[in-house]
């Protein structure tokens, strides 16, 4: 089984490019040359000197001692939350900036949820002097108050996307509709591993460098590449892709997605699109998406703004069907819990989203043997006024 | 032979309005379709909505939520559709987004389209490719037309391999942009006007995007077929509700 994508742009039955014909000559001339832009020495030099200087890469691997010792396995943690920026969002926009500047673009336009991704593209914009616009939905911007002065001090516009739900997905829908309004000098940064080929492939490569690292840390720190399992939370699915990515095909190492379940699967106010999601089109790909009957996409709801999406990256959407992954979903109280247990235990504060992740341990048990890597996927101090209202700090 | 062939052999420029079915009101969909003829139209594009229409601008977004607040779905508008050809004998084409469809069932959406007497689809976000290998026989089983769009960024090898595989008309979108944010035609779109005019395409042309009044719409048929009118008209039926068309038409036509 191929776990990767095929030449048409898809992974099994999902992905593909469902675009307008106004977007098919910009989403054309990205498919023709991302693979020989990214095989340039000179485009991996330059993507590898900034992870290294300037991202701060590589990101430590972490063997967290009181955690295993509670969960009786061996739990390692995926550092990327000491990236700059805070997650593993600026691997991406580094690798897509240099991807932009290569194709003659001058002019960056990027939909964000949280902020996380928008702080991340107003960040290498800022470093090599491009425009900036950032469409948020108008809700997350006011929840969502410092990101948004991160990016209006990095030089951004930010735009409030006023339509729909006036959430993320409605952010994407105007992030899309400003590319088809200027399809020359424009790059469209997308921030998870979602939307029309080459998109999904393009952000997971960009994003393996994650994986690729866990294996040579590993061999280091206990003599072997390959875990029993790895872990990641899943929104869209960047930082869970590049987690995988090179663990796809090694088919003694587990994969486990978590999923936010929001209030439960059943509350009507969730966002487990493997549970609850059908295949379908959303944002230029086929793939698992929350919808009614007649094909309207819902709102998805999670404490974490970041996991809030209605659909999953199509790569993941093949996992679940083939059954290569196991998914999981975990309601907001006990990511939260999680949340604060990893605080008390190890003295790292981490994002909602990662939460998710670690929560799982409460519902699935491993040997004691068992090597499990999570992808500590971003840092709280975003999420602190969230933590403090939750738990009336 | 379809509707929409035999209307395109007759010897003017054509009027094609697009409005949202189940807008303002859920049940005005008939009366628009029946007032729009009434009134000269030549062909008509109904709008079946989808929550995330990433082709259109904020008039045909905001019509479309409402429609589905309204209640609007593909079963809904087939119902209200049944009978229309008992009243209506001008070319109508159902235009909305894949994923609507694709729940529905692409077969059984074309084939529902063929027992009501609709005559062809519009579905932006189905790309040409995708429609040739997968769908292009389900049309052609059911009898209808498959209307693509071309745009000024087409290069010309994807314009006529669009050409070879319509049979209709192709749906000239004016300029870069979303549905309803131009106004009015510059040297840059008489030029792109001029150029595909020049191709001598097999398929006519028919032009869509920043059409909002007479002079848009002489200006846009003195180079193609004739020209659609979408967001122009949603305003005014948000305005004016659906019985007052002739104020809208007589505007554009005299």
């Amino acid at each position: 089984m191929n776990y990767n994508v095929d030449e048409k742009g898809y992974y099994g039955e999902f992905g593909g490019a469902y675009i307008p014909e106004m977007l098919y000559p910009n989403v054309e001339e990205l498919r023709e040359n991302y693979l020989k832009v990214i095989a340039e020495p000179d485009f991996q030099k330059e993507f590898n000197q900034l992870l290294k200087d300037y991202v701060g890469r590589p990101s430590p691997l972490y063997f967290a001692k009181r955690l295993s010792e509670k969960y009786n396995t061996k739990i390692y943690l995926k550092r990327e939350d000491l990236n700059h920026t805070g997650a593993h969002k600026i691997n991406n926009t580094i690798g897509q900036i240099l991807m932009a500047q290569r194709l003659g673009k001058t002019r960056i336009i990027a939909e964000t949820g949280a902020g996380q991704h928008g702080v991340a593209t107003a960040t290498v914009c800022a470093l090599m002097g491009l425009e900036c616009i950032v469409y948020m939905g108008e809700i997350d911007i006011a929840r969502q108050a410092p990101n948004v002065a991160r990016m209006k001090m990095l030089g951004a516009k930010v735009v409030a996307a006023l339509s729909g739900s006036r959430t993320l997905k409605d952010a994407t829908n105007e992030a899309i509709r400003d590319w088809i309004n200027n399809p020359v000098d424009t790059h469209y940064i997308i921030g998870s591993a979602i939307g029309p080929h080459p998109y999904p492939d393009m952000v997971t490569r960009f994003q393996a460098i994650v994986s690729e690292e866990i294996k040579w840390q590993l061999k280091e720190q206990i003599g072997r590449e390959n875990p029993d399992y790895v872990v990641a939370c899943i929104g869209g699915g960047s930082n869970a892709a590049g987690t995988y990515y090179h663990y796809l095909h090694e088919p003694d190492v587990g994969i486990i997605a978590v999923e936010a379940a929001g209030l439960g699967i059943d509350s009507g106010e969730s966002a487990a699109t493997s549970v609850l999601g059908k295949e379908g089109i959303i944002h230029g790909c086929k793939t698992l998406l929350m919808q009614t009957k007649d094909g309207q996409i819902t709102e998805p709801y999670s404490i974490s703004a970041g996991l809030d999406y209605p659909g999953v990256g199509p790569m993941h959407a093949h996992l679940a069907k083939t059954g290569r992954a196991e998914f999981v979903s975990i309601t907001d109280d006990d990511a939260m819990n999680a949340g604060l247990e990893l605080s008390k235990l190890e003295g790292i504060i981490p994002a909602i989203e990662t939460s998710h992740a670690l929560a799982m341990f409460k519902y699935k048990t491993f040997k004691p043997d068992d090597v499990v890597v999570v992808n500590l996927s971003g840092r709280g101090d975003k999420d602190l006024q969230n933590y403090i209202d939750y738990f009336k700090i | 032979m379809n509707r929409i062939n035999k209307k395109l052999q007759e010897n003017k420029k054509l009027l094609s309005i697009y409005f949202t079915a189940g807008y303002p009101n859920i049940n005005d969909t008939v009366t628009t379709i029946q007032n729009l003829e009434k009134n000269g139209v030549d062909m008509i594009e109904i709008g079946l909505p989808f929550s995330d229409p990433l082709a259109d601008g904020p008039t045909i977004q905001d019509s479309s939520t409402k429609a589905i607040k309204n209640g609007m779905t593909s079963e809904v508008l087939f119902n209200q559709l049944k009978d229309i050809r008992k009243t209506v004998n001008i070319p109508l084409i159902i235009m909305g987004y894949f994923n609507p469809m694709f729940q529905y069932g692409m077969e059984a959406f074309c084939k529902k389209c063929q027992d009501i007497g609709v005559d062809g689809l519009i579905i932006p976000d189905l790309p040409v490719d995708i429609y040739n290998a997968e769908y292009k026989s389900i049309f052609e089983k059911y009898g209808l037309i498959n209307v693509f769009l071309i745009t000024p960024q087409t290069s010309e090898k994807r314009i006529r391999f669009i050409d070879s595989i319509s049979n209709g008309f192709i749906y000239m979108v004016s300029s870069a942009s979303t549905t309803g944010t131009q106004s009015g035609f510059g040297d840059q779109q008489t030029a792109y006007f001029k150029r595909i005019a020049n191709m001598n395409l097999k398929n006519p042309q028919i032009i869509g995007f920043g059409i909002s009044n007479h002079e848009t719409f002489t200006q846009a048929t003195q180079y193609a077929k004739g020209a659609i009118i979408g967001s122009a008209f949603v305003k005014h039926v948000t305005k004016h509700g659906v019985d007052t068309i002739n104020t809208f038409t007589n505007t554009i036509l005299n």
